[in-house]
Order: structure tokens, then C-alpha cells, then sequence
């Protein structure tokens, strides 16, 4: 694959997450802007790609599209009345908002031209990075790994006690 | 196209039998800056779902369905209705595309497509032979898990812009079934990439060849592969939608689910996306558990089987074959278990096929740390 593939294909994708982020802040219409996000998600994972950080992109899919924009989309379709509710997306706190986002810019760009040199590496991924990930998650980053286990298995038995049929509620009615 | 990119492309056919000796050769062939190699890759597995859907999908299941039921099936058009399947195109391509009044255009029309674009990205990291793959990921069979996410959205949509009670049903069973069954379809496929050491498709395809055939398959090089292969059989059945666990299209409660306001050629894209779905969890359950393009039949002495049907066209052979093996066992037990009920497809989620699929795993790092 040569250099103009590469760019053009990255510039398709670069288009789409832009876009659709666009779009999912801009709708008026709550079912879409889930929706949109759908294309935003897939499109940050293909930039994943062109980082060499596929293990990465295939998360992002697994947990963003799977998990997060499913609940997502379910959230919206249960909530009663949500087609005719009038959603605010007018313009609202000028002089704060832009306020904000010239610092936010500001500041990201006075990271960009300080830190560092920002050129590609020069040597390439060679081998396996699925096993690198395992390795450094099972010695370096035990702590925070098990850490985060414990997290999730407290939201799961939440959950589970959350969702469980309630036999003494049931028999009153 | 230049001299030099044809004979490029000639010599793997020649010798071939280098890994991913095609499908390297075909990504390196461009047409001036138009990378018609690439294009040429993704149109391969396209082509082979359209004729695989409508040759034995369609007809094939229809004509299973038949003989199991005592029946003679398709007769009328051509021999023994060999040529129903194009009449059936025929009829679904000259159908007007209705949207109904009320559904939501947008939402209508892109369902179909996100649902098939997610079954069809999964065939990226199919490899369909020794020699051809779409793309030697090392990160493989994590993707071919992970893109089924896809699929989910396309069938929300669908089914929520249909604006029918019964395509939010079935749109939301489908979605409550493939998310729940992910997580045990998961757990037993790491068992195999336990296995394996490694997640690259091309790469556990590889593990598992040797002279002795069948018996290098990872389902009988470990007693404990039986129950992964079986956990995985049975979630990649709900996975797909297909029965016993057919409750999103459950005709006699449900009319067909989320696609029931359909018709045409978007009802015709839906069934590829499902057929597609069914090629795909049969070819990866071939390939962790059943070695995938590498023969089965083993070396006998002076009777070399195994070398005689090993090669590019062999592999491509065997892996479609296996898939085929395995859809038409799909296909025999749909005719065969009746329906599960919500809840005891939830129970058999979470209450059995959940706590096996860890205890396999357990076992397969115990069997795999003190077995040699």
C-alpha cells in the first residue's frame, strides 16, 4: 500500500469521526445523536489503527459500540416521552463558553509546540503487542489491574442485587 | 497494471506455498495509485457470502428443512428447484422498496446496512486457505469477537425504525441475547487462544497442522477442549439468532422479529448479513477448535493423505467445508429443539453456560501449565 492510500484513507476516516462528533452535538433528535456516535467510535478506532495501536482500536469497538452506546441506545428507547421532549441545543453562555474554549485550545497547543519533538519513531512494532500488553498488565500494572477487577466486581454484585427478583415486594401486590 | 505486478501474482499460484502468498501478492497490486489489490481482497469474501447465502443457504436449508420434515421442498423451478434461489432474487429485486409511513427514514434505510457492514467485517481476519487472508491481524480473533458489536447497533436501528411494537421486541430480545451470550462465546474462545499462545487467526491455524491430521486439532489435543468447543457451539447458535434461540424472530409471538416491516432487496441484505454471521461463527469455531484449513486426514505410513491434501486450494477447501459442516448442524437443530422461553435462555446463560465456560478456562491453564 503505498503513501496516497494511506493518507486518502486517513483523511476518509479523519472526515467521518468529525463529522458524525458534529453531528451527535448538533441533532435535535436524541435517537440519532446515539446513532451518530455509533460512526464517531468506529471512526476514532481506524485512527487507533493507523497509530499501530490495534489491540487498542478493538477495544475501543468492544467497549464503546458493545457496551456503552448499547446501554446508551437502550437508556433512550425505555425513557417514556422522549420523542416529545424539546431538546435545548440553542447557544446559550456565550462569553463563558468561548471563554473556555481559548483556553482549552490554548492550552493544548501550548503543549503541542513545547513538549518534545513530535516525530514518528523510527523503529517500526516488530512481534506481538497482545503479549506485551499481558505481560506488562501482569507485573508492572498488577496493582491497578486488580484494583480495577475489584471495581467491577462490586458494580456487578450492585447490579445483580439491583436486578434481583424481589420476592416479599412481589407477594404485597 | 504493471509487467511486473502480473508476475507477481502468477508465482504464488505456482508455488504457493508460502503463508499469505495471495493475499500479499494481491495487496501489492495496484493500478497506477488505485490500490485495486486491496479492493480485489475485500470483493472475495464478499462474492463467496452471495454465493454461499444463496446456493446453500437458501436453497440447501430449505431443502434440509424438507427432508427432515419429510418433505420434497422446492420442486417447481428447474430440477429438483435448483434454480428457486434466482427466481427467489428475481422476484425480491423487482419488489417495490416500501418505507412505511410512519417508520423513520433514516434509521429504516441504514439499519440493513450496519447490519450487514458488522457480519461482513468479520471476515477480514477469515483466513479462507494457507495463502490468503484479508488481514494477518495479531490482534485476530479479539477482532472477529469485537466487530459483532456492529451488528448489534444495525439490529437497534432496525428495529427502532420500523416503529412497530413487534420490531422493538424483537429488536431488543435480539440485543439482550447477543450481549448476555458474548461473554460465555468469549471465555471459551480464550480457552482456545490459550491454547494457542497467541491471537492471530493465521497463527493458530499453523499451530495446529502437523502429519497426524486430526490429531493435532486443538479439540482432541486436550480432554478439556471438549467443553469450550460445545459452550461456544451453543452461544455462537444465540449469537446468531438462530434456533433453538430464535426468540427475536419468534414467528408465533413475534411475526419475524425485527425485520418484520422488510421487503425486498433490504429483507434480501438482512438474511445476507445473517448468513454471513452463520459462515462466520462456523468458520471460527473451525478454526480454534478444529484446525481450520489443515486436513484432517493423517499420514499412514507410505500413504501420505495428509501431504497429498494439504496446500493454498486444499485449505481453502477444508476451512469451507467445516464452516458448511457446521452450518448444516445449525440447520439440523432447527428442525429438531423447539424455542427457548427468555427466561430459560437467560438461565442457561448465566446460570450454566457462564460458570462452565470459567471452569474450562481454569482447567485449560491448569492443563496447560502441567501437561507438556
Amino acid at each position: 500500500m503505498n503513501n496516497a492510500t494511506f493518507v486518502t484513507i486517513f483523511y476518509i476516516f479523519a472526515a467521518i469521526t468529525v463529522f458524525s462528533a458534529a453531528f451527535v452535538v448538533f441533532s435535535k433528535n436524541v435517537i440519532y445523536s446515539a446513532f451518530a456516535l455509533l460512526f464517531t467510535f468506529f471512526g476514532a478506532a481506524a485512527l487507533y489503527v493507523f497509530l499501530s495501536a490495534d489491540f487498542i482500536a478493538v477495544t475501543q469497538i468492544v467497549v464503546y459500540v458493545g457496551g456503552i452506546l448499547v446501554l446508551l441506545l437502550f437508556g433512550v428507547m425505555f425513557t417514556n416521552s422522549i420523542m416529545q421532549a424539546d431538546l435545548k441545543t440553542d447557544v446559550l453562555h456565550v462569553v463563558p463558553g468561548t471563554l473556555l474554549l481559548v483556553v482549552t485550545v490554548g492550552g493544548l497547543l501550548f503543549t503541542f509546540y513545547t513538549t518534545g519533538t513530535w516525530k514518528p519513531s523510527e523503529v517500526q512494532l516488530q512481534g506481538s503487542v497482545v503479549e506485551r500488553i499481558g505481560i506488562e498488565t501482569m507485573s508492572r500494572f498488577v496493582l491497578p489491574f486488580e484494583m480495577a477487577s475489584i471495581l467491577l466486581l462490586a458494580a456487578l454484585i450492585g447490579a445483580a442485587f439491583l436486578a434481583r427478583y424481589d420476592n416479599v415486594h412481589n407477594n404485597e401486590h | 497494471m504493471s509487467v511486473s505486478a502480473i508476475s507477481q501474482i502468477r508465482l504464488p499460484f505456482l508455488m504457493g506455498n508460502n503463508l499469505n502468498a495471495w493475499s500479499d501478492a494481491l495487496a501489492g497490486l495496484t493500478l497506477s495509485w488505485f490500490p485495486l489489490g486491496l479492493v480485489i481482497i475485500a470483493a472475495i469474501p464478499l462474492v463467496f457470502i452471495a454465493l454461499y447465502a444463496l446456493t446453500y443457504g437458501v436453497y440447501g436449508e430449505r431443502k434440509i428443512s424438507a427432508f427432515m420434515q419429510d418433505r420434497l421442498g422446492p420442486m417447481e423451478v428447474g430440477k429438483w428447484g435448483i434454480l428457486q434461489t434466482l427466481a427467489d432474487i428475481l422476484k425480491l429485486l423487482q419488489k417495490e422498496d416500501i418505507v412505511p409511513t410512519s417508520a423513520d427514514k433514516f434509521l429504516f434505510v441504514v439499519g440493513p446496512g450496519i447490519l450487514f457492514v458488522g457480519s461482513f467485517l468479520a471476515f477480514a481476519v477469515l483466513p479462507f486457505s494457507p495463502a490468503f487472508i484479508g488481514a494477518s491481524l495479531n490482534v485476530g480473533l479479539f477482532y472477529a469477537i469485537g466487530i459483532v458489536a456492529l451488528e448489534v447497533v444495525g439490529i437497534l436501528a432496525a428495529g427502532w425504525g420500523s416503529n412497530n411494537k413487534w420490531s422493538l421486541y424483537g429488536a431488543v430480545r435480539s440485543v439482550a441475547q447477543i450481549v448476555s451470550y458474548e461473554i460465555p462465546a468469549a471465555i471459551a474462545l480464550l480457552c482456545g487462544a490459550m491454547m494457542a499462545g497467541t491471537l492471530d487467526m493465521q497463527q493458530i491455524n499453523v499451530l495446529q497442522s502437523g502429519p497426524y491430521g486430526f490429531a493435532h486439532f486443538y479439540l482432541f489435543q486436550s480432554p478439556i477442549a471438549w467443553l469450550p468447543f460445545l459452550i461456544y457451539f451453543i452461544a455462537s447458535l444465540a449469537e446468531t439468532n438462530r434456533a433453538p434461540f430464535d426468540i427475536p424472530e419468534a414467528e408465533s409471538e413475534l411475526v419475524a422479529g425485527y425485520f418484520t416491516e422488510y421487503s425486498g432487496m433490504k429483507f434480501a441484505v438482512i438474511f445476507l448479513a445473517e448468513y454471513g454471521s452463520m459462515f462466520m461463527v462456523s468458520a471460527i469455531i473451525s478454526i480454534v477448535f478444529l484446525g481450520g484449513w489443515n486436513s484432517p486426514l493423517p499420514n499412514l505410513g507410505s500413504v501420505a493423505l495428509y501431504d497429498w491434501t494439504s496446500g493454498p486450494v486444499w485449505g481453502a477447501f477444508w476451512i469451507i467445508s467445516k464452516g458448511f459442516f457446521f452450518i448444516f448442524v445449525q440447520m439440523w437443530l432447527r428442525w429438531t429443539l423447539p424455542r427457548l422461553r427468555v427466561d430459560q435462555l437467560m438461565y442457561l446463560c448465566w446460570k450454566v453456560l457462564t460458570p462452565f465456560a470459567f471452569i474450562s478456562f481454569v482447567l485449560t491453564a491448569i492443563w496447560e501449565i502441567y501437561v507438556p
